[in-house]
């Protein structure tokens, strides 16, 4: 080097254990701009997450009171489908007659609906298995074996509590958070 | 790096000398693409393919290019602004359906590169890191046409998206946030659109620069040749132009009529009539497929139809949707070990017996088998046929290559490509001035 402040110099002023004193200048730098580095992440990260918008919409209204026993509604919850069925005591009774270890997510009726409103089944339209819209909520849908709720896609078969019973989807059809704000409404969400 | 008797790039023109002193891209082209690259006189029309590829991902860009002029990556327009380009924009039609189809040639031809590689043992050493870019360029390629099939936001576009998105869900613990943050909401919607489109537009870029890593890797041995002998000397090798410059025009010749078979008289073909309909987050189509040329991997992401448990109890270990994702994305992955699997040091299919059954009557079909299941609904029989097929993909890979590879007899090797060419006149072979390869 033909400057004077080249590595000669500095390693003059190293101290006994080696350590010189531009060792510091270089770790804090390297520190300094890899912690900024990461810092900036974040941001780049984040924006990718559901903005304000999507999560203001995450709360949906329901009347339930023209759905009469053995129908069911599509409502829609988050952009995604919310299957709301009023069971009949037929229904009732299959899904109470199951038992827990045949299920593959044993779960029993009263667990999925509120305490007095067992016939109030609501759950998610969504497939557990990879998210598509299993048919049973609509007039004269395919229901599958179980009476319940048939997706298309890869042919998982729910059962009248919306269980899983047959077929790839892992969970049952998720129970989403809601309660009843009078007898006939509930709020989800 | 070159063989020693490669021709040297000599500017005549005084603007072509001076060019060469300041930035030498006539060179570079010359030596990559020109009759500065030897390359074994042996080749034949399977590798063709690569340059085909080449002119698949430039036709991509250019047509991709103009229709993101005209398209509108918005979930309330998306699909008006498809049908705008369709009925409104000038050639419009064409742009989109060059494109849709170009989407369709690019699998085909790079599939062929593929069986090719797969064949001939390309991937084997000193050419792994050739096959390792070429598996990253497949990946990277895989992602582009998935996302570019969201684009027209109908509904195959919009359950493709949710059914593709939900395989993040199943990874165990951060799989619903995951797939959450991919999307941008709970659902495919317009953050979904919007960023698979700036992805999309992005990639084939990305794709572009590992292209040239890949060719840049190839350079350093040099391409290899259906006898899987390396080149001995020069006899060996004729210059890349103008013989496959020439060979090259004519295959990209006979593409183009097929593909233009495809894009005049049936240019919907290959796609499905569903995506003709918005997209509607709340019904879904009866049967939601992907592309053709993912059917092979969709079937085995579906043959999983049972959880992994513990024998004899109910106690799972792994979920049938993990084990099918699993699967899925082993399916590929596997590739990057191949050079590694498979350990005979013979080449090419045509001198190992073997390999050679194993290939046409074990792989080829069992992908058939894969493919036709994986268009198919999700029922018996087909589900048993891609439970069968996807055990044997694996077998094939993990079981059936390293073990033959151990016992097998290969074939007697000819001496040289140029005896395997010309008969085993070691003189004619030889010639006069004999160099080593290396």
């Amino acid at each position: 080097m033909a400057t004077d402040t080249g590595t000669a110099d500095s390693e003059t002023l190293a101290t006994e254990d080696g350590v010189r004193r531009r060792d510091f200048i270089n770790i804090a730098a390297v520190s300094a701009a890899g912690a900024g580095a990461v810092i900036t992440l974040v941001p780049l990260v984040s924006q990718m997450a559901p903005s304000k918008d999507v999560l203001a919409e995450s709360t949906t209204e329901v009347d339930l009171s023209a759905i009469k026993p053995g129908q069911a509604i599509k409502a829609v919850f988050r952009k995604q489908p919310l299957f709301v069925r009023n069971l009949t005591p037929k229904e009732i009774a299959e899904a109470n007659a199951v038992p827990l270890s045949d299920l593959r997510d044993p779960q029993t009726l009263e667990q999925r609906t509120k305490d007095g409103r067992v016939n109030w089944l609501i759950t998610m339209g969504v497939c557990t298995h990879l998210g598509c819209v299993p048919l049973g909520a609509g007039e004269g849908e395919n229901r599958g074996e179980f009476g319940g709720y048939f997706c298309p896609c890869h042919g998982s078969q729910y059962d009248t509590a919306a269980r899983i019973r047959k077929g790839p989807a892992p969970k049952n059809l998720e129970v989403p958070d809601y309660k009843f704000e009078t007898d006939t409404k509930i709020l989800v969400g | 790096m070159s063989f020693p008797w490669a021709q040297h790039y000599e500017p005549k023109a005084p603007f072509m000398r001076w060019l060469d002193e300041k930035l030498p891209l006539p060179r570079f082209a010359y030596n990559a693409i020109g009759a500065g690259y030897p390359v074994p006189r042996n080749l034949n029309y399977m590798w063709n393919f690569g340059v085909l590829a080449g002119f698949c991902l430039v036709l991509q860009i250019v047509t991709g290019v103009i229709l993101a002029m005209h398209y509108a990556p918005n979930g309330l327009v998306a699909f008006d602004s498809t049908e705008h380009i369709m009925r409104d924009v000038n050639w419009g039609w064409l742009m989109r359906y060059a494109h849709a189809n170009g989407a369709s040639a690019f699998f085909v031809v790079v599939y062929m590169h593929i069986f090719r590689g797969l064949f001939y043992g390309s991937y084997k050493a000193p050419r792994e890191m050739v096959w390792l870019l070429g598996v990253v360029i497949f990946l990277l390629m895989m992602a582009t046409a998935f996302m570019g099939y969201v684009l027209p936001w109908g509904q195959m576009s919009f359950w493709g998206a949710k059914v593709i998105t939900g395989l993040f869900g199943a990874i165990p613990f951060v799989g619903e946030p995951l797939q959450v943050w991919l999307l941008g909401g709970y659902a495919p919607d317009n953050a979904a659109l919007n960023r698979f489109f700036s992805l999309h537009f992005l990639l084939p870029f990305v794709i572009a620069g590992v292209i040239i890593l890949h060719i840049w890797a190839l350079h350093i041995p040099g391409s290899s040749n259906p006898t899987g002998v390396e080149v001995k000397s020069e006899s060996d090798t004729v210059g890349f132009h103008p013989y496959y410059t020439a060979k090259d025009g004519f295959g990209l010749a006979v593409f183009l009529i097929l593909y233009c078979a495809f894009l005049f008289f049936m240019p919907n073909a290959l796609g499905h009539p569903d995506n003709y309909i918005p997209a509607n987050p709340l019904s879904t189509p009866a049967l939601i497929v992907p592309e053709w040329y993912f059917w092979p991997y969709y079937a085995i992401l579906r043959a999983f139809t049972h959880d992994l448990t513990i024998p004899f109890t109910h106690v799972v270990i792994i979920e049938a949707k993990l084990l099918g994702v699993m699967a899925m994305f082993a399916s590929i992955l596997v590739w990057f070990f191949l050079p590694w699997l498979d350990r005979s040091p013979v080449r090419s299919g045509h001198y190992r017996p073997l390999f050679r059954k194993f290939f046409w009557f074990g792989l080829i079909p069992c992908v058939v088998v894969l493919g036709y299941c994986g268009g198919s609904h999700a029922e018996e029989p087909y589900l048993m046929l891609s439970q069968v097929a996807a055990a044997y993909y694996f077998l094939h890979f993990l079981v059936i290559l390293p073990l033959i590879s151990s016992f097998e007899r290969p074939e007697p090797l000819p001496f040289s490509i140029t005896e395997a060419v010309l008969g085993s006149d070691k003189k004619a072979v030889l010639g006069e001035n004999t160099t080593p390869a290396t």
